[in-house]
């Protein structure tokens, strides 16, 4: 069980490599991160350089080769592939840079995808479903397939979508990088009002220095290694 | 929402493709239903034979006589416990069209014999041994023309004739009787041998077979055995049979039913099986990275599978269900017009319940594969793919 003072994750001594043909790329050689419960961190860096490995690594959809990762206080090296699905529909919401929505379901039906996995009634589900809708500015557009919302609202669907399983941790892979500044900022200010008001840690990748100056602190990786930059007050 | 519903949504995402895949499901099931119900009521006499009922035929061939005298030297053989005798009339009623299954029998022992297969009224009984011109008709005979006992019918020959020239007899029908067992055919008519006998102009005392009860059916081989040796090197040689070979071998003139059912059947399936198939893979390839998301978003693989092979079962089950529909449409429309051939034609209950049964295999099997596939996916991979 997670205790208050327990980092949200902690990384230690990480290894990954990919083997591309007769060649071995290794993304991380002894990686070390713990971030604080409540913390939203923005992870940049060169392509290539890990990023989206590691938020594969943070949300149990990828295996580390050596190294320990805990998260939400459970050793996910340690996990069977079933016990990882449990885990990640429980603790974990996704955001993705493309959405990534059903195109045959309707925004509700989006959103309510991960409770699927709970044991909630129907009317328990439509009822965190209009709140996650709520929160993200959409409980107008309940009824509204993909292709009827812009780029803007679909990404706060995906969101809707992510934390309607009420999530401690929110890993975020690019989720303005599809968007126009003036709707990324929309994005980013939910963002941070589930950092700040709903106490959600949040992890982000993203190339765009404009959208980590949203985060309260930024990491850059390179070779492997974080260099650290303090951001948000 | 449900599974159910994702299911279906994911089936009619794309619903011209959807249809299409049932539309060919649908031929498949309603050309399965209508051949195997036809293939059932080509045999329905083999399904009723009892196996203590054999049959005395010609050596040469069932459509070659043997005279009326074997009747009684067959009865006095120790283990023949009832028997009887047939004479196919070949008749139709008003024009040749209008075909109708005639006999001409040894009335007492006739119904004797079929007991076991048909209901007899003891009044009808008495009536059909009485009235020498009176003829006996089945039930399904009665509907289909429309007759009531006491209607006086002419009856005409494609092959007798009377000794005044005439093709046609005048009967009167004296009874109807029922089926006591689905398989009996009460699509026929019979005759008193003696009358049909003594106006007939040619084939005087001669009959075409001779049909019996074993007192066992441990007496069966014994039985076959004294009767073939007792008219062997005679002018009509005999072969002796069970009731369900003679069925079988009757059946037979209308060409291998079953061997052709199953070649049309397996032919369609296999082809439309692929067709399907191969859809079946493309579609959920076209959305390996929605279920790479669904992964991620925790669904498990065993739940990814059962979500696939609900979609290929679904569908099997939207293409094949009004197939069988189309098949119960379809008999029903020839049913009368083939009555006389195929008297017991009808889709019965196990054929659809088979058919049912092999809509599930088939969705299982043309979802199998791109359901192990998608359970199997990398969710890097597939999150990876565009």
């Amino acid at each position: 069980m997670l205790s208050p003072t327990d980092p949200m994750i902690d990384i230690v001594d990480l290894c990954k490599r990919f083997t591309k043909g007769k060649e071995t790329i290794t993304i991380f050689d002894g990686l070390n991160l713990a971030i604080p419960r409540g913390d939203f961190v923005a992870v940049m860096g060169p392509s290539g350089s890990g990023k989206t490995t590691l938020l594969n690594l943070l949300g149990g959809i990828d295996r580390s080769d050596t190294g320990g990762i805990e998260v939400a206080g459970e050793r996910l090296d340690r996990l069977s592939e079933s016990e990882l699905s449990r885990w990640r529909a429980s603790h974990i919401g996704f955001i993705f840079q493309f959405y990534n929505l059903m195109p045959m379901l309707t925004a509700a039906q989006n959103v309510e995808l991960p409770l699927l996995l709970t044991r909630l009634g129907r009317k328990e589900r439509r009822e965190r479903v209009e709140t996650a809708l709520g929160v993200v500015g959409l409980a107008d557009r309940v009824k509204h397939y993909p292709k009827e919302m812009s780029g803007g609202q679909q990404q706060r669907v995906a969101i809707a979508r992510a934390i309607v399983s009420d999530p401690a941790l929110l890993l975020c892979d690019e989720p303005t990088g599809d968007l126009d500044r003036t709707t990324a900022d929309e994005v980013l200010s939910i963002l941070q009002v589930l950092n700040r008001d709903l106490g959600k840690t949040i992890v982000m990748v993203t190339h765009d220095p404009a959208a980590a100056q949203y985060a309260k602190r930024s990491l850059h990786l390179d070779k492997g290694h974080f260099i650290e930059k303090e951001l948000a007050a | 929402m449900n599974d159910l519903v994702l299911i279906r949504k994911n089936l009619f995402r794309r619903k011209l493709r959807a249809v299409l895949m049932m539309v060919s499901i649908l031929i498949a099931f309603a050309i399965f239903a209508v051949l195997a119900s036809f293939e059932r009521a080509f045999n329905a006499g083999q399904d009723r034979a009892t196996p203590d009922r054999l049959v005395v035929l010609n050596k040469i061939n069932f459509t070659q006589p043997l005279p009326i005298s074997y009747y009684n030297r067959v009865a006095a053989i120790d283990g023949v416990a009832q028997i009887t005798h047939f004479s196919w009339f070949g008749g139709y009623y008003q024009e040749p069209r209008n075909f109708i299954a005639a006999f001409a029998v040894d009335p007492e022992n006739w119904m004797k014999l079929r007991d076991s297969d048909f209901v007899f009224p003891p009044e009808v009984r008495a009536a059909f041994i009485r009235e020498r011109t009176g003829v006996l008709v089945g039930a399904r005979m009665m509907e289909k023309w429309g007759w009531k006992i006491g209607d006086h019918i002419p009856i005409s020959s494609s092959i007798w004739s009377q000794k005044n020239g005439s093709h046609a007899w005048d009967f009167i029908i004296v009874g109807s009787f029922t089926a006591r067992i689905p398989q009996a055919d009460t699509n026929v008519m019979l005759m008193g041998y003696d009358y049909f006998n003594e106006t007939r102009s040619f084939g005087k005392d001669l009959i075409n077979w001779l049909a019996l009860r074993t007192t066992s059916v441990a007496a069966n081989e014994r039985v076959t055995d004294a009767i073939d040796g007792m008219f062997a090197n005679s002018p009509y040689e005999t072969t002796t049979d069970s009731e369900k070979a003679f069925n079988k071998a009757f059946a037979a003139q209308l060409g291998n039913v079953a061997l052709i059912v199953e070649l049309v059947v397996g032919a369609a399936f296999v082809t439309i099986l692929m067709i399907v198939g191969n859809t079946m893979v493309m579609t959920v390839r076209e959305r390996t990275r929605e279920i790479g998301v669904l992964k991620t978003l925790g669904f498990p693989g065993g739940r990814i599978l059962r979500l696939v092979l609900g979609e290929s079962i679904l569908l099997a089950l939207l293409g094949g269900l009004p197939g069988l529909c189309v098949a119960l449409l379809l008999i029903t429309r020839v049913r009368d017009s083939l009555m006389s051939f195929v008297p017991t034609l009808s889709l019965y209950p196990d054929i659809a319940a088979a058919a049912v049964g092999l809509m599930v295999v088939f969705g299982i099997i043309t979802g199998l594969v791109p359901a192990l596939n998608a359970m199997r996916l990398n969710i890097v991979t597939a999150l990876g793919r565009s």
